[in-house]
């Protein structure tokens, strides 16, 4: 009773002192804190019906370095259900699809496309991939400037087998703003193809574009310096903005003031936003490297990494992945290093190599780029087999993507992401004969109605013709 | 469908000497012996063939007079024929002898190279680029010549601009592309200028032959260029022929330099009609011009048909109104670049006889311009009897024309494409060999292995329109080329990156 008087008597005490501090200096207790959404413009994309679906006598890649000769791949219910040989059995009622002399894939998924922000046409109105109005806008999102309709995404579907492609803003930018990941599945809004689950990415850029772009009308940056001191500075507000937010979260309070540019910087240092900086050169990409230590936040890969080959240890031993052409070079003065056996060469040392396209051309024949890497690798005694190159198509992208969990792989429970080529797919005279994203069947070459036609193609020449 | 061979096979370095036959050698002034394809679909029925003979002169030549064949590989002659198993190329003075499925009997001591498990075809011959004007495309001041946005237009020469030294010609020389039609670009005016034929080798000469053709847009960017209206670009069009007929008709005799009659002396030497030189101040013309003296003389060629002419237009309406200036001007030799829709008028196309250089596999409607465009584009012209060979219009036209070959592995695809129109693998290649060639007047000199043709020869690894294959051995005019490149320098320099005693500069 003693104890329970004492601490009555103190309770009371706290409270009064509490009641009289209030009342001489006017603080009251600080308001919890109210957490932002950081997914207001959620995904709602719903996957179309399927029908459980064996394809059997194919030739598989697994994406996962496997082959199977004779193989079989079970999908039902929008997932891969088995992967095998001719020992799998078929689940009651599933359409038995006969592969043979045919390959199987996942679907291949493009890191850098500017499908939707540089659709066709290629008109100014089109024109939404760039916002270079200042170097540093990590502010704007690609997915408010993703034109659904843009017909390319239908030709990246059925000449390229492609599924899932990351939509980046352009490189005119050091902080060009955030990515989207879609699937490649159409849709009334970018929503409706926005990939459920996929981290969101931060474009930045070195090099050549920021400093043409802002010292030519002579602002910052005018030099490969200028770029770095001020990335360099934006990571500094960046990081004080977290601090901020960070005691706002723990504490209460106070709002702070938001700031949309820093929202994206917080996310890349509190490890939420997956950073995909464009990058050409060696020594630069070895700068960024440094940078990324200095501020505390891990670059994932090196987009246009031409002289990736360069400093393949270096990226390997920072787990960066590399992303690359086959043969693209001297187009600038920072490409004039590329060579051929790039891809093979940042494969070789360990390192997590892709490919990609950054084009609405290329994007229909990643696979073929793959096959001339490939070649010109082994040219070279770098002797990776085929089964293991798929790795560059779609594994090492989804990993870069962050949904390596999900997709980019034919395993057990992961969408059915797949595609069924003609022939193989490293063969220039191969094309998709279906595809389905997951589970359902999004192409057929021999069905003209399963083949997307976009808003704007309706009533055009060439309507529905196969592209 | 097309056969393919194992890119991976490697027989490289085997001399053979296989072939058997009469020791009596036809003398060369008979002239060369003419190719036999083997009709038949089975390579044992051709395997007996013909043989055939000739006379071989041996003298203390220069390296590009040599006599040497490539024996074994799988040839393909750049003509539309499927490939021939088994071949031969017999090379002489820099010139095809023969080629096909040949047998013939060499003297002693005559090179042969083995390409056994190898393919055999004509250089590419690149339809529609601007190789060797740009080393780099942007933010390299000096070394771009692509454009130029000077006073002059129709006079300007292309082949003044070709450095053969340049790193693209050297890349594209190491994948096979041993020669390319170079098209300068637009600058102010609808005309860009004459282009040139050049070749890749490795050496200071690189023209095949200079102002080959002239160079106008029609389409889009001629509507930007003539002032943002299509009519504005189709007047300009037509006015330029109006002063060139103009200065053609005052354009001679040349007179003395006191009035008299001409000092034959005094004449310049004038080699190519398209010269300038030849329209003196003595040519009248009119008040109301609006060319230069020299782009009007440069045009002199092209409305009397000696000089072709390359018309860029896309949309159909626009190909037809080229068309229609082939009904108007019918001394115009017009070639039609680009077309992305001339599938929708083919048989137009067709019946007013003019070629066309595609994009192959453009299917995206990047332009107003290209609303129906389609990979099934070339077959449908093809089919529709419209002679098409490749370019690389709004490509990477400065660079990467190798990846032609690819793209005509892509329209031999599309043969196994529901709906789609594709080609056959022989007509594939002939687009990116002869086709190109015959469009420009320069089919019986380069783009096929065909009697008499400038030995431009690959040895490829494997088939030449899947692009894993590789160009092993290059030959222009008749003359084996050297394949390194920056690339392949950087790639012995970085291919181990262990630290070693000496810093990577030192490794070369």
């Amino acid at each position: 009773m003693v104890l329970n008087k004492s601490w009555t008597a103190l309770a009371l005490t706290a409270a009064a002192l509490a009641s009289g501090c209030a009342a001489l200096e006017g603080k009251p207790k600080p308001a919890p804190p109210i957490f932002v959404n950081e997914d207001p413009y959620p995904s709602t994309y719903v996957r179309y019906p399927g029908v459980p679906t064996v394809i059997r006598h194919a030739t598989v890649f697994d994406g996962d370095g496997r082959r199977y000769e004779d193989g079989t791949v079970i999908f039902a219910d929008g997932v891969v259900q088995a992967i095998g040989g001719p020992e799998l059995a078929s689940p009651a009622g599933a359409v038995e699809i006969d592969g043979t002399g045919k390959w199987v894939t996942p679907g291949i998924i493009d890191v850098h496309s500017h499908l939707g922000d540089y659709p066709s046409p290629g008109v100014d109105a089109n024109s939404d991939g760039n916002e270079a109005t200042s170097p540093v806008r990590p502010e704007v999102w690609a997915e408010h400037s993703v034109w659904p309709q843009d017909p390319g995404f239908s030709r990246a579907l059925v000449n390229g087998g492609v599924t899932t492609l990351q939509i980046l803003p352009g490189s005119a930018n050091l902080f060009g703003g955030r990515s989207v990941v879609v699937k490649n599945v159409p849709a009334r809004t970018a929503q409706g193809m926005k990939f459920p689950g996929a981290p969101y990415g931060l474009k930045m850029a070195c090099g050549e574009n920021p400093k043409r772009v802002y010292g030519s009308k002579g602002n910052m940056p005018q030099t490969r310096m200028g770029n770095i001191a001020l990335a360099r500075a934006t990571w500094v507000k960046a990081q004080a903005y977290k601090r901020k937010w960070d005691k706002y979260y723990k504490n209460g309070g106070d709002m702070p003031e938001r700031d949309l540019a820093m929202d994206t910087l917080k996310g890349v240092l509190e490890g939420k936003i997956l950073v995909h900086n464009h990058c050409y050169r060696a020594d630069e990409m070895a700068n960024m490297i440094d940078m990324a230590k200095e501020f505390g936040y891990h670059i994932t890969a090196f987009h246009h990494a031409v002289e990736a080959y360069k400093i393949a240890d270096l990226l390997r031993d920072n787990d960066i992945c590399a992303v690359m052409w086959a043969d693209w070079y001297g187009f600038k003065m920072e490409a004039y290093d590329a060579i051929k056996e790039n891809i093979p060469l940042v494969h070789n040392s360990g390192a997590c190599a892709m490919v990609h396209s950054d084009d609405a051309n290329g994007i229909q024949r990643l696979n073929q780029e793959v096959a001339k890497a490939l070649a010109d690798g082994r040219r070279a005694g770098i002797n990776v087999p085929d089964e293991v190159a798929w790795e560059w198509l779609s594994r090492n992208p989804a990993k870069a993507l962050g949904i390596l969990d999900k997709t980019g792989t034919l395993a057990s429970g992961k969408m059915a992401d797949v595609v069924l080529w003609n022939g193989n797919p490293y063969s220039d005279y191969t094309r998709p004969e279906r595809v389905w994203i997951d589970g359902a069947e999004m192409y057929d070459a021999n069905d003209p109605k399963r083949r997307p036609v976009s808003d704007f193609e309706l009533g055009q020449p060439g309507e529905g013709d196969v592209k | 469908m097309t056969r393919r061979s194992n890119p991976r096979r490697n027989g490289e370095g085997n001399q053979r000497s296989w072939w058997r036959g009469p020791t009596d050698f036809a003398p060369l002034d008979r002239g060369p012996p003419t190719p036999r394809r083997c009709a038949s679909r089975s390579p044992s029925a051709c395997r007996g063939g013909f043989i055939a003979a000739l006379t071989l002169l041996f003298a203390a030549v220069p390296a590009s007079a040599q006599t040497f064949a490539i024996a074994g590989g799988t040839v393909a002659l750049g003509d539309g024929s499927q490939p021939i198993p088994n071949g031969m190329v017999v090379v002489r003075n820099g010139r095809i002898v023969a080629a096909g499925d040949i047998r013939m009997k060499l003297p002693a001591g005559t090179q042969v190279i083995d390409a056994t498990g190898k393919w055999v075809t004509p250089g590419i011959v690149g339809g529609f680029t601007r190789l060797g004007l740009s080393e780099i495309d942007l933010s390299a001041e000096g070394s771009d010549d692509t454009t130029a946005n000077g006073p002059f237009s129709a006079a300007l020469d292309a082949s003044t601009s070709i450095n053969p030294l340049s790193e693209p010609i050297a890349v594209n020389r190491a994948d096979g592309v041993t020669r390319a039609l170079v098209v300068p670009n637009v600058g102010k005016s609808i005309f860009a200028g004459q282009g040139a034929v050049i070749d890749t080798g490795a050496d200071m000469d690189p023209i095949t032959r200079r102002r080959v053709f002239q160079f106008v847009e029609l389409g889009e960017t001629g509507k930007d260029k003539a002032g943002g209206s299509r009519s504005s670009a189709h007047v300009l069009f037509r006015n330029a022929l109006r002063e060139a007929a103009e200065l053609g008709r005052y354009a001679s005799p040349m007179r003395g330099a006191w009035g008299g009659a001409a000092d034959e002396r005094q004449r310049p030497v004038v080699r190519n009609p398209n010269e300038s030189r030849l329209y003196g101040l003595d040519a009248r013309r009119s008040d109301d011009v609006l060319l230069t003296r020299f782009d009007a003389a440069a045009l002199v060629p092209v409305l009397q048909g000696r000089q072709y002419l390359l018309v860029h237009a896309e949309r159909a309406s626009d190909i037809l109104q080229v068309l229609e200036l082939k009904r108007e001007f019918p001394s115009l030799r017009i070639v039609l670049v680009g077309a992305s829709e001339g599938w929708t008028v083919a048989d137009r196309i067709a019946s007013a006889r003019v070629p066309v250089i595609a994009s192959a596999v453009n299917d995206l409607p990047a332009s107003f311009e290209q609303l129906a465009a389609t990979q099934s584009n070339v077959g449908r012209m093809l089919a529709a009897g419209v002679k098409v060979s490749i370019g690389m219009i709004d490509d990477t036209d400065t660079r990467n024309i190798f990846e032609e070959r690819q793209y005509a592995g892509n329209l031999v695809a599309l043969q196994r494409v529901p709906g789609a129109t594709g080609v056959s693998w022989g007509e594939a290649l002939a687009m990116i060999t002869s086709k190109p060639a015959e469009m420009i007047g320069l089919g019986s000199e380069i783009g096929s292995l065909a009697p008499g043709r400038r030995a431009d020869v690959v040895i490829w690894s494997g088939d030449p329109l899947e692009g894993a294959s590789a160009a092993e051995q290059v030959f222009i005019d008749g003359v084996r080329q050297p394949l390194e490149t920056h690339q392949t320098r950087l790639l012995e320099r970085y291919r181990y990156l262990p630290r070693r005693d000496l810093p990577e500069a030192y490794r070369h």
